[in-house]
């Protein structure tokens, strides 16, 4: 091994880590797939309303459910609108709320978990048991209790989204946590009188992380179904905002003689998770195998 | 001479690294071993020993392949075989002893049970021989009562007990040759001797070859017939344990031999200074070049081959083995700096008692105490400023658990810890005042576990400095240098990370993370016992300069009597949480001393194969201090019938000034062990 290289891989900065990472990510033919998946849906997402080819609530009842042709490539919806158009800006509040509520599950679940790892006794026991009893409340009636109390606004939904899916992550940082404060650097760190903050934000992140961050990816895919869900039942984006899973809940009815319309929401749908999976799983593993655990040679 | 049974000839063994090279692990080694012969292999972490082991029985571990050789068992070549012919050889032929038997047992699976699926294997027996056979086996392996054994779990029997079933299981199949992976390396002193001499007796008894792996040479020096020593993937001298110890010809064992403490010298040994070549560095000359006393130009570029000399029977890797070759390895240790002590007290406890037994919510409220027999009870000791105490026991006997509450890591029960004749310091932690804190420093044993594998040294030792000191900036950085420089390590390593150093390396910035708080007593848990021998002689090294240099106190807890006897000036020998014996090093390593100082003394392993550890107690178990009487009273041989076990005994001070705790007369003691 050449030691003096791998400093100096180690000096590189911030950036240049998280290009080593995508790197590593893009090495496997799934984190690749996953990658460019997710690049595209993004790329989509943030260029659609230059992109769209007519106006996604120009209503034409004359156009009603045309199958797909040269002129409206997807066809149209049962009030004429293109469902080609509809489907590239269906992504949009779709993914950024789900990104959003992803960022707030990943800070309180992460904080809380290491928090009552670290503390344990009496205050672990009751924050945990608090964490199951909300976790055996199924989240989907618990968030349309609190979309029909204080509506559908985005304001609701990003904070709402981000507690349901922080409970799971919670257990995950709290279980990371348990591993690293058995170590005797922690012990070193107590023994020398740091805070419980100090010892959080310097000894346990750097080392928990890695498992909450790539637990956050796959919690984001898992929102992204819960939310299209809640559009698909009417409870997430209003009407004619375009959303995939208020586009297959309209067309759904129609299917059996106009399935385009419920086709193109799905494969968006369908594609995108699948491409946020395959990411964190790959970016599991290319945590997996850099920092600590890389072996020396 | 008698049969050859395994011949290894020109093995190599490496892997591919990510680049693509090939990285050799084992390099064109060629060996053999006679029937009923026991052969030690020894070596520093990462010389190959394992490797080379697991190869003669047909084993190469997964990433790894044979690049050349073979391994012969009998005439077949074990490394070419199928999976399903050497299911016939392993077990049956060859069997393999692992180190942590604890691990290699099933858990909910008894013992007998275990013993009956190895024998269910590797022999015809019907199931009333097969019994018999469980209990002819346990036996063998000297557990009491084979019968009740035999439907025990593996957690409830002790580490010990855990080895011999594994020795058991191994025998299972009458093998031909034995091959034995560190099996003693985490037992205790006391469980590891006797294990050793059963181990010498089984191949006596049933003359079986075994190879032996270890890194202690101790361990190696009580079984082997012959050595063999290895270093970075070679074989650098091999021969007749008695010339291989007596005479050491190859440099890097004349230097492991010097490195080891011993008990019969006070003082520290020499260290020797580097560390092995990593796995795949380009070497045209001699693996050892950059360590050694005797390099010469020639070494550099040329590589020695294995020389036979006739009249040691051994064999040598070495270009001027010659010099070596009249000069007596056992030389004067380093002297200490034999300071006497000024009677100035900086840390006093006084009645310790501390337990781990929880409070019930109604006990605390009535502020009653329940536990009346904690796992560590009145612990008395003075320490006075700059001395170097040393608190010795079995695994089990406290001084962990006290050296715990003396960082504050761990509520007392009762009593009290003074420090500076003035302060009294709190059980707990977030009571004691920030100049306290920084006053006692912890140096813990494994310093893998010790330093966050995601922050650079520069992070590590930066984190004491800013706490304390408020430092920053270039200050901090310059302080950062001072202290890589105090521990002999350069500026450059302040980028690295822990996995980028070697043990002693990961150990030493542990060092200089205790020392940039500027201490004045530092807690050593067993600092030494997971670094390599050549490496714990440096840190004894490092210690006894820091220690000189900045006047600090040191308590050292280590089960190594002899690792004690190099550093410390004062010994406390602790049994399940109880003080025996307490006096000046130089005096608790003569008699009379304490029965339980006895035993531990006796059961030290030097590496002399003519000194054998003398088993005076049998290596029982207690998991629970006595309630009344002596705490020894279990395992002691000299014990005096009811006195022993009802009344706690006194104090006696000897003519020299320890102080032993027994009923026995001091006088009598000392006619007794004479």
């Amino acid at each position: 091994m050449d030691i003096d290289k791998i400093s100096e891989e180690d000096q590189k900065n911030i950036i240049s880590k998280v290009f080593e990472v995508l790197k590593t990510m893009a090495s496997k033919p799934s984190g690749f797939i996953g990658l460019c998946i997710l690049v595209f849906h993004i790329l989509l997402a943030s260029l659609s309303p230059y992109l769209a080819p007519y106006d996604y609530k120009a209503i034409d009842p004359s156009l009603m459910l045309q199958a797909p042709s040269s002129e409206y490539w997807f066809g149209t919806d049962s009030l004429g609108r293109d469902v080609f158009t509809r489907t590239i800006m269906g992504g949009r509040t779709a993914l950024t709320i789900t990104f959003f509520g992803s960022l707030i599950a990943l800070l309180w679940g992460g904080l809380l978990g290491i928090f009552c790892g670290l503390v344990g006794g009496k205050i672990d026991d009751v924050v945990m048991r608090v964490v199951d009893a909300f976790l055996s409340i199924p989240w989907i009636l618990a968030m349309l209790l609190i979309v029909s109390l204080l509506g559908t606004s985005t304001e609701v939904l990003i904070p709402a989204l981000g507690f349901f899916y922080g409970k799971g992550i919670v257990r995950v940082a709290r279980a990371a946590t348990h591993d690293v404060i058995a170590k005797d650097f922690i012990v070193s760190a107590r023994a020398r009188g740091h805070s419980n903050m100090s010892i959080i934000w310097n000894e346990i992140i750097p080392n928990v992380r890695d498992a909450i961050l790539v637990e956050g990816a796959m919690r984001w895919s898992w929102m992204l179904l819960g939310f299209s869900s809640l559009s698909f039942l009417g409870f997430g984006v209003s009407p004619p905002t375009p959303d995939w899973g208020l586009m297959i809940s309209n067309a759904r009815g129609l299917m059996s003689f106009a399935y385009w319309a419920v086709i193109a929401p799905v494969v968006g749908l369908s594609s995108l998770i699948i491409g946020i999976n395959l990411t964190a799983d790959a970016f599991a593993k290319a945590l997996g195998i850099d920092r600590s655990t890389k072996a020396p040679v | 001479m008698s049969e050859i049974i395994q011949k290894v000839k020109n093995l190599s063994i490496g892997f591919r690294s990510k680049k693509g090279e090939e990285i050799l692990i084992l390099r064109n080694i060629s060996t053999s071993i006679k029937k009923g012969e026991t052969v030690g292999i020894v070596g520093e972490s990462g010389s190959g020993k394992s490797t080379l082991a697991l190869a003669m029985m047909g084993y190469v571990k997964q990433g790894l392949y044979t690049t050349e050789g073979e391994c012969l068992f009998y005439h077949s070549n074990l490394l070419k075989m199928s999976n399903r012919d050497l299911e016939k050889i392993r077990g049956r032929k060859i069997a393999m002893i692992p180190q942590n038997a604890g691990q290699s047992l099933t858990p909910n699976l008894k013992i007998g049970y275990q013993i009956d699926e190895a024998l269910k294997l590797h022999t015809n027996l019907s199931k009333i021989d097969r019994d018999n056979r469980i209990s002819e086996l346990l036996n063998k392996v000297r557990l009491p009562s084979p019968e009740t054994i035999a439907l025990r779990y593996p957690h409830e029997l002790s580490g010990g007990q855990q080895q011999r079933v594994a020795v058991a299981m191994a025998l299972a199949g009458n093998p031909e040759l034995l091959l034995l992976d560190e099996p003693t390396t985490g037992l205790d002193v006391t469980t590891q001797a006797h294990v050793l001499e059963l181990l010498n007796f089984i191949a006596k008894d049933t003359g079986t070859s075994m190879v032996y792996v270890s890194h202690d040479l101790g361990a190696i020096a009580q079984v082997s017939d012959r050595i063999i020593v290895m270093y970075s993937g070679e074989i650098v001298l091999e021969g007749p344990s008695r010339s291989i110890l007596k005479k050491p010809i190859h440099p890097y064992t004349y230097g492991l031999l010097k490195s080891i403490p011993k008990l019969s010298l006070a003082g520290l040994p020499e260290s020797m200074p580097g560390s092995q070549p990593q796995p795949g560095t380009v070497l045209k000359g001699c693996s050892f070049f950059d360590r050694c006393n005797l390099r010469e130009n020639k070494c550099k570029n040329n590589s020695p081959q294995l020389e036979y000399i006739n009249d040691l029977e051994t064999s040598v890797r070495c270009f001027n083995y010659k010099s070596l070759k009249d000069k007596n390895h056992i030389s004067s240790p380093i002297s200490k700096n034999e300071t006497s002590i000024k009677e100035n007290e900086i840390l006093n406890l006084t009645d310790l008692s501390i337990s781990y037994a929880k409070q019930k919510l109604i006990d605390q409220i009535l502020n009653k105490t329940v536990d009346t027999n904690p796992t560590v009870k009145d612990i008395n000791i003075n320490i006075n400023k700059g001395e170097t105490i040393a608190l010795v026991g079995e695994s089990g006997s406290g001084k962990s658990t006290i050296l715990k509450s003396i960082a504050g890591l761990l509520k007392t029960k009762d009593g009290k810890i003074r420090f500076e004749k003035d302060r009294d310091l709190s059980s707990d932690l977030k009571k004691r005042n920030p100049s306290d804190l920084r006053a006692i420093q912890l140096i813990f044993q494994n310093p893998d576990e010790s330093l966050n594998p995601n922050h650079n040294v520069e992070e590590i030792l930066s984190q004491p400095l800013k706490l304390y000191f408020g430092l920053s900036g270039e200050k901090l950085k310059k302080n950062i240098i001072e202290l890589l420089e105090k521990v002999r390590l350069g500026e450059f390593y302040m980028s690295r990370y822990p996995r980028q150093l070697s043990g002693g390396e990961k150990q030493r910035v542990a060092v200089a993370r205790a020392f940039a708080a500027k201490p004045d007593i530092i807690l050593c848990d067993e600092v030494t016992s997971a670094l390599d021998v050549s490496v714990q002689a440096a840190v004894l090294n490092l210690l006894q300069k820091l220690k000189d240099d900045f006047g600090t106190t040191y308590i050292f807890v280590s089960h190594d009597l002899a690792v004690v006897r190099a550093i410390s000036d004062r010994v406390a020998v602790l049994y399940q949480g109880r003080l025996c014996e307490i006096g000046p090093s130089k005096n608790v390593y003569q008699f009379p001393s304490h029965p339980y100082t006895e035993v531990l003394l006796g059961a030290v392993l030097e590496p002399d194969p003519d000194i054998k550890p003398k088993l005076v107690a049998e290596d029982i178990v207690e998991e629970k201090p006595p309630e009344q009487g002596c705490s020894f009273q279990g395992r002691c041989s000299r014990i005096l019938g009811d006195k022993c076990k009802k009344e706690t005994p006194p104090w006696q001070i000897t003519k020299s000034g320890n102080a032993i705790k027994c009923h026995i007369n001091i006088n009598d003691l000392e006619k007794l062990q004479s």
